[in-house]
């Protein structure tokens, strides 16, 4: 009787090993465009990182893939929902940023070979954060969504501005100044005029600013300028009008900014000042526990140069 | 006399570089949890057999519980008692357990810090222990210690730009604050409550990368060169009042908020060296009526 139990358990952990990635829930926000929404949460063992909107571009000829996602997995279910789709080749990935949730799904696409497209400064910031990241989200991913999870260095960097070429489907990539990173890229499709702004743009999750606070304002402002009629945030809706989405965001940072400003002209240190900046908006954002306080630190130690 | 020793002070840089080696090897184990044992091997790296007593009486530690920007976590030390003629505190040591380079600062007290209460800000690479020793005048050794965990997963212990550290380099800017809450000077002689009301208070702050050195080059597979604030001193007139040795877990464009009792001088002059030996100074006009910054 034991052998049979044993052959089920080889079997059912075979079947484990090989199990199909289910593909990715996408929504088509426009036409050859879609987007996984990412949960409004931290990085954790029952979102595998799939916390950040992600998704794919499908042109005539080939496939950009913009974000891959927050582990090996996230990007490998990605690329599920990508092959469900289209049988053309995946020829570009591009990566908004240089945090976790954005990259961590890079190794998923090696097998496409394609081009690996970031800011300039993406190299240096992978350098300087690689290990850290892959350190510490092992810890909070399960083993299963993290193996395989490796930094991929860009093969193809944007100084100022790159257009790439789908097939009938022109991508304009532009590499911004220090704002909520200091490797932020956008991706414009002229087709569908639908911005991707990576994590230049939140809506519902609080704004992360791990870059510059007043840089990040000047940059909305530029943001603000290109023809685009919706846009698809780092965090929030798959999918917002633009740029009306880009007020509630504005609204916070300028707030923090003026609470933090105040608090330097009052003589507070920042361990003070950082507990009592952006608490007004408190209500208005989710994960606001779980990052103002981050903000209002990054933001104090800049503008006390003022 | 000078509180400022440069023997002991090339001493406990060769200290800081041997710690960071050892730190470094162990680097790749993860920031998981502190271990329970980190700082009893520090502690003999540091301070050999001597005793350390508790600080609790003498300074207290403000840390965030989080540490929310690993980069930049404000860390704050209040002397629970002014600086007295035949009591005080001639230095501070910061230490954060876990960090690749745990000694992130030893703070070198003069005569006229007034008293020695000191705030900066330092990089948390994993949940640890951040600690704060007080070496009073008789040598004996305080400590106290608070427990910071580690930010979320998408928070890294790296300069956030690079680009605008190194073109401002060097650049320093001194703020000077109207005086807050008095310490508790009630258990101190009359001379002393006097003189304390003189007290003032101003930071030093300097831009500078402060780079880690721990980032590796992914085309040469070297590891960067570490590049960061060495020595600060602040002296008030000739007279030295502050001098500090820093090392890579001082965060980014550092930091220093410190009191002072005025000697009479008009000015204070700060000098900055950092590890590719490069010399920034800077000298501003001590505010008679104190506004703010």
């Amino acid at each position: 009787m034991r052998l049979p139990l044993i052959a089920i358990l080889l079997l059912l952990q075979t079947s484990l090993v090989r199990a199909e990635v289910v593909p990715a829930e996408v929504t088509e926000v426009a036409p050859g465009a879609f987007v996984r929404h990412g949960v409004h949460a931290l990085i954790d063992k029952d979102n595998a990182g799939g916390i950040a909107n992600i998704g794919f571009i499908i042109g005539k000829e080939s496939i950009a893939v913009i974000d891959s996602g927050g582990s090996f997995l996230d990007g490998a279910r990605l690329r599920a929902a990508i092959k469900l789709r289209s049988d053309l080749p995946i020829r570009y990935v591009i990566n908004s940023h240089v945090h976790p949730d954005h990259i961590f799904g890079n190794a998923a696409f090696l097998q496409d070979n394609p081009s690996f497209i970031g800011h300039r400064n993406l190299p240096r910031a992978m350098q300087a954060r690689g290990a850290h990241y892959l350190e510490a989200n092992k810890l909070l991913l399960d083993a299963e969504a993290f193996e395989g999870t490796e930094i991929i260095l860009p093969s193809q960097l944007v100084e100022g501005q790159s257009i790439i070429d789908l097939g009938e489907r022109r991508l304009i990539l532009d590499a911004h100044k220090t704002a909520h990173t200091d490797a932020d890229l956008t991706v414009l499709d002229e087709t569908t005029s639908t911005l991707w702004t990576g994590d230049l743009l939140f809506q519902k999750h609080l704004p992360v600013v791990d870059g510059r606070l007043k840089g990040w304002l000047e940059v909305m402002k530029k943001l603000e300028a290109l023809p685009a009629t919706r846009v698809v945030a780092g965090h929030g809706p798959v999918s917002l009008p633009w740029p009306e989405a880009l007020a509630p965001q504005r609204a916070y940072l300028t707030k923090l900014a003026a609470d933090l400003r105040r608090l330097i002209t009052e003589g507070k240190t920042m361990r003070n000042a950082s507990d009592e900046a952006g608490q007004s908006e408190k209500d208005k954002w989710l994960l606001f526990e779980e990052f103002n306080t981050r903000n209002a630190t990054a933001g104090f130690a800049e503008l006390e140069w003022e | 006399m000078s509180v400022f020793d440069p023997v002991k002070t090339k001493m406990t840089r060769r200290l800081f570089a041997s710690l960071a080696l050892v730190a470094a090897a162990g680097f790749s184990a993860g920031p998981a949890f502190a271990a329970e044992d980190t700082w009893s091997d520090l502690k003999e790296d540091i301070y050999g057999d001597r005793p350390i007593l508790d600080g609790k009486d003498w300074v207290q530690l403000e840390a965030p519980y989080r540490a929310h920007d690993a980069a930049v976590v404000p860390i704050d030390i209040a002397a629970l008692r002014p600086q007295e003629k035949d009591r005080f505190i001639k230095s501070i040591t910061l230490v954060i357990d876990e960090n690749p380079a745990p000694v992130a600062a030893v703070f070198h007290l003069g005569k006229s810090i007034g008293l020695a209460s000191l705030s900066t800000r330092v990089r948390v690479n994993a949940y640890s222990h951040v600690r704060a020793i007080a070496e009073a005048n008789d040598g004996q050794l305080y400590m106290v210690s608070r427990f910071v965990k580690a930010s979320g997963g998408c928070s890294a212990p790296a300069t956030k730009d690079p680009d605008e550290a190194l073109a401002s380099m060097g650049k320093m800017k001194l703020r000077q604050f109207a005086m807050t809450p008095k310490p508790e000077a009630s258990s101190a002689p009359a001379p002393a409550k006097a003189e304390m009301s003189e007290l003032r208070e101003a930071q030093i702050m300097i831009r500078h990368p402060n780079h880690s050195g721990l980032q590796m080059d992914q085309l040469t597979r070297y590891f960067v060169p570490a590049h960061y604030v060495s020595d600060i001193e602040v002296r008030q007139g000739d007279e030295l009042l502050l001098s500090v040795e820093g090392a890579i877990s001082l965060s980014e464009d550092p930091s220093i908020r410190f009191h002072y009792l005025p000697n009479g001088s008009s000015e204070l002059k700060v000098v900055i060296e950092d590890t590719e030996e490069q010399v920034f100074t800077k000298s501003w006009a001590i505010q008679a009526s104190q506004s703010g910054s």
